[in-house]
């Protein structure tokens, strides 16, 4: 061989392909991480606004002329009206009355009824109240929409950002905390909606999915763990779990839509159904986590307990599940929280209408949160955009909660045998 | 308590358990064949209107039939060819994302990451996967879109407002968890001696992990591949928020295309007559969907399970 065995110069160039080699590496991992960064980063600040809503305050009387003794269908929009002409008593001519009175929501005149309906003795008294503003003002107060256009482009016109600025000016604009946000339902106008009634479908929804795939998949990993024996029938259902947790959630949504709405006649839209959907997806998971689990109890609980005279059942019942429940747990929670960020099989059970209305019961028609947002994100107001990446920031929290307590579940209860 | 005087009695309740322990377990059995049962009978429905050849290989998808239900023969056309296309588009530029940075990850994870770095990078990762996929969508429609078509319009480019580059970047971000997770505890299961052996005879550990683990672990790593493509094709809220709804057949990622899952909710959400062709082919499509995905899924798995039996 008259090669040199050993080359120096051969050596430094593969030194350097190991060092190219490792920060390809870390690029990949550095990458990632800044995508889930800019994810959070680009979410934060876009959704945190619609935690604040811009809000006037008003002098309001509440006139017995104009609502007489308070009924329902009194026009309490013209009080909020009335008490803003106060402010700019110059404005004249339909046209500018009209323009002064897109400052503020319709969603005012529900304000000022709510108030009436609670307590019937503010009429013919003087109020000072924050009255809601439009979404066009919030959404300039906020910044979103800037001046730079021109004016026929806008949807606000000159002479209203001036009544905006003077408002802002002598304080009686500002952004306040939106209560309101946490406690309606949706809504068409972005400043009224609310994401309490997706909250409200989600919890029922998850109840039906907890309730079903919970005990479903913890008896079928019992089964499959502890008493099947290795055959081809443990086998198959083996492979149709496996499969069942790589099918596509669409496909959930259609058997859903085949099977318990055309098929069984159950109510479209209800969390009843999305339940059971959602528990038939989860199932999977909960059965794998459950599995492995069970299997990390050591054999000798078994055995003692069968020593002792308990029957195989006792023995699982009464001692190996108690000690695997930690785990078990843990697997729920991360499938019930998969269950929560899901949408795409609601979508197909119909929980993706417009309900204004908070769901009473499981077979109310709701939509969940996911959904929610995806009915927002579909929505061309600019005001919505907000309240879609504050849905989002609302979702993220339940989903970090969760995941958190599955953490800690496992932390404080996990027992090394 | 645990003294059971009447045995018999025992043996009984001891039966009924297990035979509900057997029942809950075939819930997943039933699962299954309600899934088949369902799509296989509305597709069926479905191509006594529209021939299988024509709804397999037509290149025509507009499934908008006739306004007035009298009119005969002027039903849509379903040909599926451009939707498989452009779910393919989309799907691969997922996975260009996905493959390199989730293999890469994966490979410095397993082979030259601490202990500790490991332990904070892998979960810090898996929060990618675990995000749900309606805020991906609203990234890829809000915040990617207009990015893409901002900076198309500067460097000349026409950019739709709906293209598949951005459903598809905003996918691939999604599906690196699958990747990395998955490659990394097959690279992780390849034996330490195989290590040993290429690091004594004087390679560089580059050199090693490209010469024998990778070679070692390459059916796992194939597997998480295709498991992450699965995802990517049934994936549906991101596609249906950012990208199109008209049909186009192209191989442009600058254009709207529209997918598989995307027809089927938008032929699905809505109000439905359960008789016609446009409605049924939902149908047929998600049959599609199934049956694709369902045999990556099993390719997928039966690599793992050989590649596990062989170093196990």
């Amino acid at each position: 061989m008259t090669k040199p065995f050993f080359d120096p110069a051969q050596l430094k160039k593969r030194h350097r392909a190991e060092r190219r080699f490792r920060l390809y590496g870390q690029l990949a991992i550095g990458l990632a991480l800044t995508f889930l960064l800019l994810i959070f980063a680009s979410l934060i600040p876009r959704g945190y606004g619609a935690f604040q809503q811009t809000e006037i305050k008003l002098d309001i009387v509440f006139d017995a002329g104009v609502i007489g003794d308070g009924g329902p269908q009194a026009d309490y929009q013209k009080l909020a009206r009335t008490a803003l002409r106060k402010i700019f008593p110059t404005v004249s001519g339909r046209k500018q009355k009209r323009k002064l009175y897109q400052l503020i929501s319709d969603g005012a005149g529900y304000q000022l009824n709510n108030l009436v309906k609670a307590d019937a003795g503010v009429i013919g008294t003087t109020r000072s109240l924050w009255v809601l503003a439009s979404d066009d003002v919030d959404m300039y107060a906020k910044g979103n929409v800037g001046k730079d256009l021109e004016e026929g482009d806008r949807i606000l016109q000159d002479i209203q950002i001036d009544w905006i600025e003077t408002l802002q000016k002598s304080g009686q604009m500002e952004a306040r905390f939106n209560s309101r946000f946490f406690t309606l339902g949706d809504s068409r106008e972005p400043e009224l909606a609310g994401i309490f009634g997706a909250m409200t479908g989600s919890f029922f929804t998850l109840l039906v999915c907890f309730g079903l795939s919970f005990p479903l998949g913890v008896l079928a990993a019992i089964y499959l763990q502890e008493f099947a024996r290795k055959g081809w029938f443990s086998d198959f259902i083996e492979i149709n779990i496996n499969n069942l947790a790589a099918v596509p959630s669409i496909v959930f949504g259609l058997l859903g839509l085949a099977i318990f709405l055309n098929f069984l006649g159950l109510p479209r839209s209800a969390p009843l159904v999305g339940g059971i959907v959602l528990a038939l997806m989860t199932l999977p998971t909960i059965i794998i986590a459950s599995r492995a689990a069970l299997k990390s109890v050591p054999p000798s609980i078994r055995e003692a307990a069968l020593a002792l005279g308990a029957s195989p059942m006792q023995g699982v019942f009464h001692h190996v599940l108690p000690s695997a429940m930690p785990g078990i747990m843990t697997g729920s929670i991360i499938g019930m929280a998969q269950a929560l960020g899901e949408s795409a099989p609601l979508l197909m059970i119909g929980m993706v209408a417009f309900i204004v209305d908070i769901p009473a019961d499981f077979i109310d028609p709701a939509t969940a949160l996911p959904v929610q947002i995806f009915i927002w994100a579909d929505s061309p107001e600019r005001a919505f955009v907000e309240k879609t990446a504050a849905g989002i920031l609302v979702l993220l929290a339940f989903l970090v909660v969760m995941n958190l307590s599955a953490i800690l579940l496992r932390r404080k209860f996990e027992r090394r045998w | 308590m645990y003294v059971t005087l009447n045995p018999g009695k025992r043996k009984v309740v001891e039966r009924v358990i297990l035979w509900i322990l057997i029942l809950s377990s075939t819930i997943a059995i039933l699962t299954t064949i309600g899934i088949v049962l369902s799509l296989l009978f509305e597709s069926l429905r479905f191509f006594r209107a529209v021939p299988i050849g024509d709804f397999l290989f037509g290149l025509q998808w507009s499934p908008q039939t006739a306004i007035r239900s009298d009119q005969v023969g002027a039903s849509g056309s379903f040909g599926a060819i451009p939707l498989l296309a452009g779910t393919a588009l989309i799907s691969f530029i997922a996975m260009s994302v996905a493959a390199p940075l989730g293999l890469f990850a994966a490979i410095y994870l397993a082979e030259y990451a601490s202990k500790r770095m490991r332990s904070l990078v892998k979960p810090a990762l898996e929060i990618l996967a675990g995000i749900p996929t309606v805020v991906y969508g609203f990234l890829a429609a809000l915040i990617v879109a207009p990015l893409l078509r901002g900076g198309g319009e500067q460097m000349g480019f026409e950019v739709s407002s709906e293209s598949a580059l951005a459903a598809g970047l905003v996918m691939g971000v999604m599906i690196i968890p699958i990747v990395s997770s998955l490659s990394d505890d097959i690279i992780r299961a390849v034996p330490q001696s195989l290590r040993e052996g290429a690091l004594g005879l004087g390679s560089t550990r580059a050199e090693m992990i490209k010469k024998v683990v990778l070679p070692a672990a390459l059916p796992g790593i194939v597997s998480s591949m295709l498991l992450a493509a699965s995802r990517a094709i049934g994936e549906t809220m991101i596609v249906v928020m950012a990208a199109g709804l008209a049909a186009n057949l192209t191989l442009n990622p600058l254009q709207a295309v529209t997918t598989v899952t995307v027809q089927i909710v938008t032929l699905l959400t809505g109000d439905q007559e359960f008789d016609s062709p446009k409605t049924l082919s939902a149908f047929a499509l998600g049959l599609l969907l199934f049956c694709v995905t369902l045999i990556l899924n099993v390719i997928a798995l039966r690599v793992v399970k050989k590649f596990r039996e062989q170093y196990d």
